[in-house]
């Protein structure tokens, strides 16, 4: 078929190169949006080949300032645990951290070497996040869109705030958070689950996973539906609000005709945010009830039978030598 | 484009055959417990063939007869196999130069040849206490070497000083002062996986007798403390044990809950008794010794070399297959009445 590869795709294959698109306009605001707009050929090959205007304003400004600051805090630190070895930086690179205060400080302000940055860079991260979050929120009402990527946001900021704060207070001790690093908190993760009985026995991080994978299968779904149909236009949505065209229906009928339902237009995209946001949300109260609640996920769900015990063994369990008589502690 | 797409792909899959870390196969899985639990030990039969070649025991000497006048008698200074025959005496020491020191001055490598009970040497005065610790592990120790028991070799593999050991060592200097500490982790630990855990749990661990256990063995909180960076250090003591012994996690615990006894295999009860054992080892065998080592014997923070796991072990369950060593050196059991 002639039409077959080449030319159909819009969506990716050509650039459309209109007058610059400057959005609509700004009323009753200072700060006012950028008017510096460029074109990028290659970005255009990902997206919108138009880069800018950008609307950075005073909570913008603020939130990159204070990430960067944190951003900095934990870089010069890893740097500085190498002794400023440009080498070892670059080559432990993913091993280096900032580890969060040792038990014995509890609640209170460590030194700065022994903790005490890692507050700060929480203290930083948290603001220029929240920051953010208001960022997302104002410049969505100022669109007159609705605030659904604030509100996603924020259930990342959730998650975020019970492994950094919420949690470590709840437990008394900062030392209960999680090390700014690639491996260390990796191994971090490891350590909080053996030490809790296995949070794979925790049903709300059970739930997380659900939505985790669950998104990246809706999403999958999603994508290859609408790609599969762009050669019919079914990407521009837009349009198929107010008159739905063949891809639309083509979309519709083949997961009728796979699975016999279909989501809609609009509904796909309330299954993608629920179960994205639902994922951070789950999670973070899995980990909210880690340690406070619950200290063996693994007995938990043996207890309340959402895991099965395993009586049989092919072989006789070993029995705890410190507690026969005369054992070497 | 076809072509360069076909390139691609090749390219791709081609370079997946350079991933770091991948193991030729075949591995075999051996199932070790109720199904569903992947209480499955995964290990690759050429492996294992080469770390048993590599494993092999030395060669046994002929018995000593052990009749005669006790060497206690014959010799000036024997304190530790004062009640040997002669010919088993002098087989043990012959032994033990094959043993610990077959590249280096011989007898001279402990002794003053000019006078062999002179204890100037700082190595004869190790050996003893060696002896002592050797005879110590095949008669109090037996829950973990059971009758198999361990001579010089089962450590030194022909080396003055074993290969596998370690020394207090908190990693790479930072730059002090307000910057952060490390705090022990966060650069690649050689000695735990090149992970970024703790990369000296032995010292507190095994050198010392700090508290190994971590996880909880109540369903709400009942008064355990252990903190994650305990439970750290402990993940990098079993990875050491896990790579030293050359077994999975599995061999001794049953994943679903690492703390629970009565789902883990037997050998973690042997596994316990190493560990005491080596503490033992360590605090009343080794770290005596520091005064009359020389500086070179001495690590970075200034203690001597300490045993752990992988000093017998040497990535195998059983250190040179199982091989018997007490049965072939009764003179390093237990003192016997002479005959």
């Amino acid at each position: 078929m002639s039409f077959a590869i080449d030319y159909q795709n819009i969506f990716t294959r050509i650039q459309v190169r209109g007058p610059d698109d400057t959005g609509p306009p700004i009323e009753s605001q200072i700060y006012k949006r950028g008017t510096s707009i460029f074109h990028n050929y290659w970005l255009g090959k990902i997206g919108d080949a138009q880069i800018g205007p950008i609307y950075l304003g005073w909570y913008g400004s603020a939130s990159l300032l204070f990430g960067i600051i944190a951003f900095e805090i934990i870089g010069l630190n890893m740097w500085a645990s190498v002794n400023w070895d440009p080498v070892q930086f670059v080559r432990q690179l993913f091993w280096l951290a900032l580890e969060p205060p040792a038990p014995k400080y509890g609640l209170s302000i460590p030194p700065l070497a022994e903790g005490g940055w890692w507050l700060l860079t929480g203290f930083f991260l948290t603001l220029s996040m929240i920051l953010w979050w208001i960022r997302t929120y104002r410049r969505a009402r100022a669109l007159g869109m609705g605030t659904h990527v604030a509100w996603a946001f924020a259930a990342a900021i959730w998650l975020f705030l019970v492994l950094g704060f919420i949690r470590p207070l709840l437990m008394g001790s900062w030392s209960e958070g999680v090390p700014f690093g690639i491996f260390p908190h990796l191994d971090w993760t490891a350590a909080f689950s053996i030490r809790y009985g296995n949070l794979f026995y925790n049903p709300f991080h059970a739930l997380s996973i659900t939505f985790l994978y669950g998104s990246a299968l809706l999403f999958a779904m999603h994508g290859a539906t609408i790609l599969a149909v762009s050669r019919y236009g079914g990407e521009r949505e837009i349009e198929q609000i107010v008159d739905r065209g063949t891809a639309s229906e083509r979309a519709a009928l083949f997961w009728r005709w796979t699975m016999g339902f279909n989501a809609t237009m609009e509904s796909i995209h309330r299954w993608a945010w629920w179960f994205a946001v639902l994922t951070p949300l789950t999670g973070g109260i899995g980990i909210l009830l880690t340690g406070t609640v619950v200290d063996n996920w693994y007995l938990w769900a043996v207890k309340h039978d959402f895991a099965p015990g395993y009586p049989s063994l092919p072989y006789t369990p070993a029995i705890d030598p410190s507690t026969l008589p005369g054992a070497t502690r | 484009m076809n072509s360069a797409r076909t390139c691609l792909t090749a390219l791709l899959l081609g370079a997946t055959l350079f991933i770091a870390g991948c193991e030729a196969p075949p591995p075999a899985t051996d199932q070790r417990g109720y199904r569903g639990q992947s209480m499955g030990n995964v290990a690759n039969p050429r492996t294992l063939e080469a770390r048993e070649a590599a494993n092999q025991p030395p060669e046994v000497q002929p018995p000593g007869d052990p009749t005669g006048p006790r060497v206690s008698t014959i010799y000036q200074n024997v304190k530790v196999l004062g009640d040997l025959s002669e010919t088993e005496f002098l087989r043990v020491m012959a032994s033990m130069t094959e043993w610990v020191a077959p590249q280096e001055a011989s007898c001279g490598y402990c002794h003053n040849l000019e006078n062999m009970a002179d204890e100037s040497k700082y190595q004869y005065r190790v050996a003893r206490q060696m002896l002592i610790m050797t005879r110590s592990l095949n008669t109090t120790w037996s829950s973990h070497v059971g009758q198999t028991g361990v001579t010089c070799y089962t450590c030194h593999r022909g080396q003055p000083q074993p290969q596998y050991t370690f020394k207090q060592d908190s990693g790479p200097m930072g730059a002090g002062g307000t910057t952060a500490s490390r705090q022990g982790q966060n650069v690649a630990g050689r000695l735990v996986g090149l992970t970024s855990l703790p990369t000296d749990p032995f010292t507190e661990l095994l050198a010392y007798t700090g508290q190994i256990r971590a996880v909880s063995t109540t369903v709400l909180p009942a008064g355990n403390t252990r903190t994650i960076q305990d439970t750290e250090r402990t993940y990098g003591l079993m990875i050491h044990m896990s790579e030293g012994l050359g077994v999975n996690c599995t061999f001794c615990h049953n994943s679903n809950n690492f703390g629970s006894w009565s789902s883990s295999p037997p050998q973690r009860a042997t596994a316990y008794h190493g560990i005491r054992m080596v503490r033992d080892i360590n605090i009343n065998h080794i770290a005596p010794l520091l005064p009359i080592q020389p500086p070179e014997r001495l690590g970075p923070e200034g203690d001597n070399a300490k045993v752990f796991c992988t000093t017998c072990h040497q990535q195998q369950p059983k250190p040179m297959n199982g091989a018997p060593m007490l049965e072939h050196y009764p003179e390093l059991g237990a003192v016997r009445p002479a005959p």
